[in-house]
């Protein structure tokens, strides 16, 4: 039996669903994302699990036993929040301490505990200063810290890191990985930040309008995605719109152009389809055994590690990303290219 | 920086103006309105001061204030509003503070109408407050069409008038009350913290003594003194319940003497000022706190 289970819950403001038919059975010591673009439920979900909204039906089991109805304060859940939520009128010491001096536990357990927390923060000397005096990822690592000193049952991640500057979250997010894998604790991570879920989950919710889209590892979820939102959400997708000419040979038709896909096509021929690449798949050039297709180059753009190349094809666009080297040409905008890319690279959707 | 300005741009719109000699231009206006308004306050508030040194003709000295010191209905009648301002600042605390709370946690869409019942006392006069009071509790009130009676007259007993002189006091605080404890919980974001404190297993009772009342303190407290000031200085609501609070003490010794008010203003000013003084001081050591948020 999962550690955690959430049983067909959902929530409703009046007639407004924020989140329906929510099922997801969380293993003890799993990292778990809610991923999707603000207003899609995540964090209610999220929310209904820590206690602060009752589902307006369906069941929320810890270890077996039934939390739905139970208040916050009795649920031994640990809570981080996008805004740091410290106390501004404790130390970071307190702040620690905080959950364990409500359980009216002896002092010196509270200092022993305390400082053992700062420790695994790595701010063991920063126990007497007052939140005002810490950076915002300071902030949130005294957060992380106060949630799991009261050794909860689950740990709650709501947008942890959205506040913080770039290179802080990237720092702080394989931080909140090491001391969760460490400790083992059970965790929900909500986030709109694809990099972010499939950088440090166990498995990821991609979530749109109060539903689940998809339930899987981060490999599958990228790779393999189930839903037209799931693939279009997570990474950088071309959706070429293709007529099935052969749909037993996987075999289709864009801009005048025909090219095969990974496996038969569940579509008449001559139906509408939709072809699904990511743009590492594609590269410039006429490779053998793979399918072509050419257009003009109509931008280039340099990120570093990576070049973005978009070509024009009839009225549809294309991109690739190229990894950057020092020997590469680019393209020049304006130009004839001809990009090539496995036939396994493609799927395709069928519109529901 | 002028150098990076392009050519004909004009140069205050630009940034060639160096920020330092833009400090140095002496800004004549607002120093003049500042100066005006300080006179303002300052003449009248100096010819009380003056007026009250000058009991003994010839010479400046204290006597009025001594005067009015010796006087035992001075002391009791400032006693008096001392006490009732506490009460009065007591039961606005206990019944602004979790209403504030609940409609920053619970009651958002309540704001508005909460807003506009704290704001009636701006609008409607104490005269009217003070009438509505006798109007209603100088008689028994009861169930319509029954004989029974819920509430004694509350003006013929002094217990009874004292409960509504605060009920009065706590209306005419209420706008200054609630907009500082409003505030104070607004710059704190109460609604997280209490969650914060909920899921580390806090129950409504910590919550508000350990986390909501510390961190509003200050807020609490320039409610609480403008409150004070309020009460101290009332003079409608006491004259037509006949209380001898401090305001309508005064009001008589105006009719009776020369210096003694004069005196007796001087001090309540000095007092209130050093109310507001408290506030300084408290904001002050919390200020970089409060800035942090």
């Amino acid at each position: 039996m999962a550690f955690l289970s959430i049983q067909h819950a959902s929530k409703n403001y009046g007639s407004a669903v924020a989140v329906e038919d929510f099922n997801l059975e969380i293993e003890k010591g799993e990292l778990v994302s809610f991923l999707g673009p603000s207003g899609c439920g995540k964090t209610t979900t999220l929310r209904m699990v820590a206690g602060f909204e009752v589902p307006s039906s369906g069941k929320i089991e810890l270890s077996g036993v039934d939390i739905t109805s139970r208040p916050p304060n009795q649920r031994n859940v640990g809570m981080v929040f996008q805004a740091y939520a410290l106390f501004p009128n404790m130390t970071v010491a307190d702040n620690v301490g905080f959950g364990l001096k409500v359980a009216n536990k002896p002092t010196a357990d509270i200092r022993r505990r305390t400082d053992e927390m700062l420790t695994l923060i790595r701010m063991p000397q920063l126990g007497d200063r007052y939140p005002y005096q810490l950076s915002g990822g300071q902030q949130q690592r005294v957060a992380l810290a106060r949630a799991l000193a009261i050794q909860p049952s689950v740990l709650l991640l709501d947008e942890p890191l959205s506040a913080l500057d770039a290179k802080i979250r990237v720092e702080l997010r394989s931080e909140i990985r090491r001391i969760q894998q460490q400790l083992g604790i059970t965790t929900i991570y909500v986030t709109h930040d694809q990099e972010e879920a499939l950088s440090i989950s166990d498995r990821i919710v991609v979530m749109s309008a109060g539903r689940m889209e998809q339930v899987g590892t981060p490999f599958e979820i990228y790779n393999f995605p189930k839903t037209a939102f799931a693939a279009s959400f997570v990474g950088t997708l071309n959706q070429l719109r293709c007529t099935v000419v052969d749909a037993d040979q996987a075999k289709l038709a864009f801009d005048g152009q025909t090219f095969t896909a990974a496996a038969p096509i569940r579509a008449a021929k001559g139906a509408s389809v939709v072809a699904a690449l990511r743009p590492e798949e594609l590269h410039i050039g006429r490779f053998d055994g793979e399918n072509q297709l050419t257009g003009t180059v109509e931008a280039v753009t340099f990120l570093g590690g990576i070049v973005r190349i978009r070509l024009a094809l009839g009225e549809s666009r294309i991109t690739l990303d190229a990894l950057n080297e020092r020997r590469l040409t680019l393209p020049k905008v304006g130009e004839t290219q001809t990009v090539s890319f496995p036939p396994h690279a493609c799927w395709v959707m069928v519109e529901s | 920086m002028s150098a990076q300005a392009p050519a004909g741009a004009p140069p205050e719109t630009r940034g060639s103006v160096s920020p330092r000699f833009r400090l140095r231009i002496f800004p004549v206006w607002s120093w003049l309105w500042y100066f005006l308004g300080a006179l303002y306050f300052i003449l009248p508030l100096y010819a009380t001061l003056d007026f009250s040194l000058r009991m003994e003709r010839g010479v400046l000295g204290l006597k009025a204030y001594g005067v009015a010191f010796a006087d035992r209905g001075f002391l009791q009648s400032f006693g008096y509003s001392v006490w009732l301002a506490v009460v009065t600042i007591i039961v606005s605390i206990l019944l602004v503070v979790p209403t504030a709370y609940w409609i920053r946690l619970r009651l958002p869409q309540a704001r508005r109408i909460v807003e506009f019942i704290t704001l009636l006392p701006f609008v409607i006069p104490a005269i009217i407050l003070v009438f509505g009071f006798i109007r209603i509790y100088s008689s028994p009130i009861g169930i319509p069409f029954t004989d029974v009676q819920l509430l004694a007259p509350l003006t013929t007993s002094k217990l009874g008038t004292n409960a509504l002189i605060v009920a009065g006091y706590v209306v005419l605080g209420l706008p200054y009350m609630y907009r500082s404890v409003d505030t104070g919980m607004r710059t704190v974001d109460v609604r997280t913290l209490t969650e914060a404190a909920q899921s580390l297993g806090a129950n409504w009772a910590t919550i508000m003594t350990r986390v909501i009342l510390p961190n509003v303190r200050t807020a609490l407290l320039s409610g609480a003194l403008l409150t004070f000031a309020i009460v101290v200085g009332e003079v409608v609501l006491a004259s037509y319940l006949g209380l001898p609070t401090f305001g309508p003490y005064l009001f008589l010794l105006g009719q009776h003497r020369a210096y003694e008010p004069a005196a007796l203003t001087f001090t309540t000013f000095l007092l209130t000022w050093a109310a507001m003084g408290i506030i300084q001081l408290v904001t002050g050591g919390q200020g970089q706190v409060a800035g942090a948020h």
